[in-house]
Parts: structure tokens; sequence; C-alpha cells
């Protein structure tokens, strides 16, 4: 009998698992991981003293009055920001559907346009959700000043180029025929996307709006951090002043926020289904 | 044919409008005064100010060296989720028993409620200023993501190949490694290198609570009102979202194969 | 001692009685080939002898321990002794073949060198050697995913050839297999059992397969033995009465009979079963 073969993939993993453990190195020196720091006495000090303060919670009247009125401003400003990132997403979700292009039907002498419109489209859409939500609020809060406003309008345009791309891919995975027919019958647009798209892709549409609804009200509850309003402005200000008893307060808020918020969204989602 | 928008469409439709109008009346936002000329022409100016980016090598090599501090803080940190993930993953599917698995599902929704950026002004306390902090905030909710994800996806495993392995006599780590862990390694790859993407451009807002990368650099830039800089920063955010993006793709083709 | 079972019944979770009061003594070194009808209870009666089924009533002792009664530790060193080929192999498909075989050994190996086995196959000679035995040699180091069904089955045979295992248990081994090769398959069976001196019982679908190749022969139908026989008494009437929901009695066909169907008349070998 013939020697056993080599392992063929012998050498090549042990050079993935060198180069990846080579490359290790530099990326903890990078984050500077050391995990001893947690138990650096000063740090210890300060978190202990912190979570010793969790006890008893704040649940003085003002105190409770002012994080009703901050949870109700997070869900506002949800709900905002994603009305406001509809009014960019529709039409350009739209612009972006080829099934709906009358161009593409006939011998097109002007194809060409809808093809540019659609990558510039494209590439809006990219930009737009290419920057984190929270960067958008900070560069608004520069014009608008502190408060809400900065966070919808962050929510809109990053959560419209989101769903504005979603919308187009739904919108190009459904069975086009029905509409290209009516195009092709001389139907306008309009009429296309009525009768021959939504029919297949309305479920869709509406349930990713719903999840998406859910995570704006994840990012809101952040927004307060670069100034932007709503629950997490204050957390920063008690964080700042080591204030433990309200910060357990807000994270309990927050972490009830967020599952329901979960459970609504994914109550509106099996009904849909 | 049915129309697009059923009588249960148009009760949602009106009924988000209503949502809608009064989030915008709550938040007294003077949506009306965002349209005017004047505001346009505010905007125009500000959006200038961020025209041309800063190209000083001395600046451009901060904001390399706080990319590439951003990039270490999402590998690691996904690395880190991804070890914790598993941990929790395994109790959470139920393989430890029932109560097992309500103890590591609350702690995975814990881990996964709490947002990012919480935990980062949590770890910034914990650990001190920098990237460390910003490593672990980002570890803890992204464990939570992970775990649960990677418990469905065990949920979903066929059990016949374990079972087969522990007829032969086998432990229960070597049965997980040879039946369960081929059959959801594809899986869980792609989830980590999902969340990967997602961590590359959380890490470069944890800076804005003091967790290092290159949300630092922003939050000092624009508080000086240096919006040439700003507008480099930003652009570093989405070259390393669009690189790590394609790496992540690349990566994921490779092992579908 | 092979195996003894009594009394032996078994419902499943969904309430179907697969098993009720079977008696089935089998002695070390004992050939013995299970038929029936599909449903009869051969896959439920082979998972109990592999102890990874338990049954509900009866005593049962394996290799002379009753696995239910022993610790955790003694039921894996038992399971370790004994070697289950399923019938639709159970190996994830990313898995490379020498990997699925050199899991065979997973009971017996410490722990290191099972993980150590999975960066870098620690005897991929041994698992190339019942490769090889198999037709399969090649293949050493190709993933799962590239196999016909019958290839993969012949994998699962490796895997447990290469456990060697004192009671030696097969599920249909031959059942995505043509013809000619569940002929050479099933004898290779019988030739690894008889020249170890271990115990075989394997279930088959092709009841002329059986009758061929093993010296007894039992019949299962509904949970029950039917007949237990040497294979020259087992009687046509016997096997229409065990095939009856059937219609037909289930033929391989005559393949030619190749040279190694018989085992070598060596000196008999020493028993390992005890």
């Amino acid at each position: 009998m013939s020697a056993v073969p080599r392992d063929p993939a012998a050498l090549p993993r042990l050079g993935w698992t060198l180069a990846a453990l080579v490359l290790l190195w530099p990326l903890l020196r990078l984050a500077d991981f050391e995990p001893v720091r947690l138990l650096d006495e000063g740090n210890l000090r300060a978190m202990g003293h912190f979570i010793r303060g969790f006890l008893p919670m704040e649940t003085s009247h003002d105190f409770m009055a002012l994080l009703g009125k901050a949870m109700v401003e997070t869900l506002a400003m949800a709900t905002a920001g994603i009305a406001l990132s509809l009014l960019l997403a529709v039409p350009l979700g739209l612009a972006m559907t080829r099934g709906l292009s009358v161009s593409r039907i006939g011998p097109g002498r002007r194809a060409w346009i809808g093809t540019l419109v659609r990558a510039l489209v494209r590439a809006l859409l990219a930009v737009l959700r290419g920057v984190p939500e929270l960067v958008w609020a900070l560069l608004f809060v520069r014009v608008f000043g502190l408060g809400a406003s900065a966070g919808v309008l962050a929510l809109g345009i990053t959560y419209g180029g989101m769903l504005g791309k979603v919308y187009g891919e739904i919108l190009e995975s459904t069975d086009g025929r029905t509409a290209r027919g009516l195009l092709e019958a001389g139907s306008g647009r309009v009429a296309a996307l009525f009768y021959g798209l939504l029919p297949h892709a309305g479920g869709e549409l509406v349930s990713y709006t719903v999840y998406r609804w859910e995570c704006a009200v994840r990012a809101s509850v952040v927004m307060g951090f670069v100034g932007a309003g709503g629950l997490g402005q204050l957390m920063d200000q008690s964080m700042k002043m080591l204030n433990g008893g309200e910060a357990a307060s807000i994270l309990l808020t927050f972490l009830l926020l967020v599952l329901a918020a979960d459970g609504l969204s994914e109550f509106l989602r099996r009904r849909l289904a | 044919m049915r129309a697009g928008i059923s009588p249960a469409g148009v009760f949602g439709l009106v009924l988000l409008a209503a949502a809608a109008a009064g989030s915008f009346a709550f938040l007294e936002m003077p949506l009306g005064a965002l349209f005017t000329g004047s505001a346009a022409r505010e905007a125009v100016a500000f959006v200038g100010r961020f025209i041309p980016p800063e190209t000083d090598p001395a600046f451009l090599a901060k904001v390399g060296w706080a990319a590439l501090e951003t990039l270490a803080i999402s590998l690691l940190s996904t690395l880190l989720a991804v070890l914790g993930g598993v941990t929790l993953a395994l109790p959470a599917a139920g393989r430890q028993g029932p109560l097992a698995r309500q103890a590591a599902r609350f702690v995975l929704n814990l881990l996964r409620s709490v947002p990012e950026l919480v935990w980062a002004t949590l770890m910034v306390l914990a650990a001190g200023l920098g990237p460390f902090a910003g490593t672990l905030a980002l570890a803890l909710h992204t464990t939570g993501v992970l775990g649960r994800l990677f418990a469905e996806a065990l949920e979903n495993t066929p059990r016949a190949p374990a079972q087969a392995v522990t007829g032969l006599g086998a432990g229960p780590l070597a049965a997980f490694l040879y039946a369960v862990l081929p059959l959801v390694a594809p899986q869980w790859l792609a989830y980590a290198l999902y969340r990967w993407e997602m961590n590359i451009r959380m890490a470069a807002i944890l800076g804005f609570v003091g967790a290092g990368g290159l949300g630092a650099l922003l939050y000092y830039s624009l508080s000086l009102f240096h919006e040439a800089e700003a507008s480099t920063v930003i652009l570093a955010m989405l070259a390393m979202a669009i690189a790590v993006d394609g790496a992540s793709a690349w990566l994921r083709q490779r092992m579908a194969g | 001692m092979g195996f003894s079972l009594k009394g032996v019944g078994l419902t499943h979770a969904n309430g179907f009685r697969a098993l009720r009061d079977v008696d089935l003594r089998v002695a070390c070194g004992e050939r013995v080939a299970l038929v029936g009808a599909s449903g009869a209870g051969k896959t439920t009666l082979l998972r109990v002898l592999a102890a990874a089924l338990r049954p509900d009533t009866g005593r049962l002792s394996l290799l002379g321990t009753d696995p239910w009664d022993a610790s955790p530790a003694t039921l894996r060193r038992l399971r370790a002794r004994i070697g289950l080929v399923h019938q639709a192999p159970p190996i994830p498909p990313r898995q490379r073949v020498v990997t699925a075989v050199l899991a065979g050994r997973l009971g017996q190996w410490p722990l290191w060198k099972s993980l150590a086995s999975l960066l870098y196959p620690l005897d991929p000679e041994g698992a190339r050697h019942q490769l090889a035995r198999l037709d399969l040699g090649e293949r050493l180091y190709e993933r799962c995913d590239r196999l016909s069904g019958g290839q993969l089955q012949r994998v699962a045979l490796a895997r447990v050839l290469y456990q060697q295992p004192d009671l030696f248990l097969a599920d249909e081994p031959v059942s995505a297999m043509d013809p000619a090769l569940s002929e050479l398959t099933v004898a290779l069976l019988n030739e690894e059992a008889s020249r170890r001196g271990v115990t075989l019982v394997a279930s088959l679908h092709a009841v002329d397969l059986a009758l061929r190749h093993f010296p007894r022969v039992i019949g299962v139908k509904e949970g029950q033995v039917l007949f237990d026989l040497p294979a020259g008494q087992v009687r046509e009437a016997q096997l229409r009465e065990l095939y009856a929901a059937e219609g037909s009695v289930p033929m391989a066909g005559l393949a030619v009979l190749p040279d190694a169907g018989q085992p070598a008349a060596a000196a008999p070998p020493p028993l390992r079963c005890a």
C-alpha cells in the first residue's frame, strides 16, 4: 500500500492561524486591551460607588415626571423620524425600481437617462445611510441647537437611506409581470404600482418599516448623548454626576421601552405575515 | 384584481399619520421653518464650511491612527462577542436543561437591550477613557445579539449527528466539536461578519462618550468648530464602513464554498 | 455474553409502540440478520442495543452490563465498545471524510487527542486503511458533501470499522448501494466480525442478502419477534407472513457472488465480547 498522502489542508490552516495570531497582537495594542484595568483600584472604587448608588432607585415625583416626559419624547422622536424618512424613502425607492420604468419596455431612445437616474439615486441613498445617525445628529445639533429636532432629522435621513434601498430591493424582487403588463397596456406608473406591485409586496414593505421603527426607538434612546433630546440626555446628565439612583431608574426605563418596542413590532409583523 | 391597499391598510395609514402628527406636535418641531428661505441659506452656509476637507498631513496621520484604532475595536469586540455568544448560546438553546435556558435567555436579552452607547458610558466608568472601554461596550451588546442568533441556529440544527457521536461514547465537548459545530459554523460565521459590519459603524461613534476611535476626533473637531477636519473624519468613517462591507462580503463568499 | 433482552418494551414519545415484550439472547461472536417490513421496529431494536434508547420495560444486558443501571462513566465506556452504523449517515456535510472516520474512536481517545485531531488528523493511516477496504481510499481528504449517498454510507461504515467495536450493529447499511456493492459490503461486515470474533447484528431490507450471508435470521413484525431461526430453516410462508403488509418479499436479486463472500476458514479467533 502506498504511503498516506499528507493532509493538503494542513499548511493553509497553519498559515491562516499564524497570520491571525500575528494580526491579533497589534489589534490588542491598538485597542489598549488591558483587562487588568478593570481591577484597577480607582476604577473599581468609582464603579463600586456608582453601582452602590443604584439602590434605592430614584423615584421622586419630580424625577418620575421628567422620566415620563423623556420617554414620550423618545417614542415621539422615533415615530416622527420614521415619518420623515418615509418622505425620502418612498420617492427614492420607487425611482430605483426598474419594474416601474416606462422607458425599459419600449424601444426607449432615452433609456440611458433612466439608468443614470437610478445610479444617482443609489449613490445618494448609500451616502445617506453610510453616515451613522448619531453623526447626523451631532451635525444637526450645531445647526438647530440642542433638542429633539436634530434627532428627528438625523433619524429621517439615515433611515430614509436604509428604507429607500430596501424598498427598492423588495419591489425589484417582486414578481413584476403584472406591473409590466399594465405599463405595456399604457397605464401610468402610479396605477402600475398600486395594482401591479403593492398587492404582492405590500406586506413585506410594511413589515420592514415596522422593524425599522423598532430600531429607531433604540436609536432615539441614545440620541441624547449628543444633545438631541430624549432619555439619552437624562442618562448623560446622571452619568456625569455619577448619580447611581437616577441612572438605575433610567436604565430600567430603557429596558422596558426597548422590550416593549420589540414586542409590539413582533406582534405587528406576525399579524402581517 | 385586488387594489394595493385594503381597508385595514387604510386604517393603518390613518393611524400612522395620526401618530406622526402627534409626535411632531409633541416635539414642537417647527417643520415649516425648515423649508423657509433663510433656513435653506443657513444650511447651505453650514454645509459649505465642510468643503474642502482638511488634508494637512499631520491631521491625516491622526485620522489614520484613529481609523486603525476603530478597526481594532470593531474586530476585537466582534471576536469577544463570538466567544461570549457561543458560551451563552449553548445553554440558551436548551442543551443544559430548561432552567439554564431561561437564565441564559435572560442574560442575553439584558445584554442586547442596553444600547452600545449606554454600555460605553458604563464601561468608561469601569475601565477608564479609551478604546478598551469601547471594545468592552461593543462586545457586551454584540454578545447579546449574537448569542440569540447563535442559539436560534443551534435549535434548528438536526440532532442526529451529535447523538451518533455520543453513541460512540464521546463526551459532550467532543460531540459538539465533531457533530454540531460543522453544521452551524457557516451560519454563525455569516452572523458574526454581519455584526462586524454593524460594529465598525458603532466603533466609529463610541468616541462621543470617550471610548476611543474616530468618534472622539469628530467630537473634538465639531466642538472646536473645525468643520473641515470633521469632514475628513466623516469621509474616513464612510471609507471604513465601505471597506469592511467589502471584506465581509469577500470572506462570506470564500467560506460558503 | 453477547447481549440479552428480557421482556423489553418501548413506546416512542409520539405514542407509537415500537417494541413489545421482546426476548432475545445472542451469544458472543454470533452473526444475526434482522428482517421485517419497514416500521416493524428493527431500527428501534438496534438503537436499544446501541444503548441509545432506553426501554420502558424489561431487562437489558449488553456485553455483560445493564447500561441503564450503570454510572455515566460506565455507560460511556460501554458505548465506546458498541458501534452502530446508522441508516441515514449522520455526518455533517461539510466535514472531511478523514475526520468523519476518525470520529469512530472519540469514545476511546482522551479529550486532548480528539481536539488535536480536529485540527490535524492524527491517524490518517488508520482511516485510509478502513476506507480502502470499502474502495474509498482515494477520497480521504474530500468533504462529505461531495460524495454520493452510497459513498456516504460507506464512510459511515468505515467509521464503525475504525472504531473496532465489540458489538457491531448496522441499520440497513447498504440501502443506498447497488446490488453488487451491497453483496460485497455485507460480506465484508461478516468477514470483519468473524475475523475479530465480535457479535454482529444487521438489519437488512433485502431478505435474500440476509439468508445468504448470516447464520441466524430474526424476523421482526409489529415490534415483536416473529421467528428466530438458522438461515437454512426459514420457510417462504414465514417470509410472506412477515411482509404481509408490503405485499411482496423484498429481494436484492442474486448478484454474482464474489469470492470474498465466504469468511476465511482460519482458526476461530478468540471471542471479544465477554
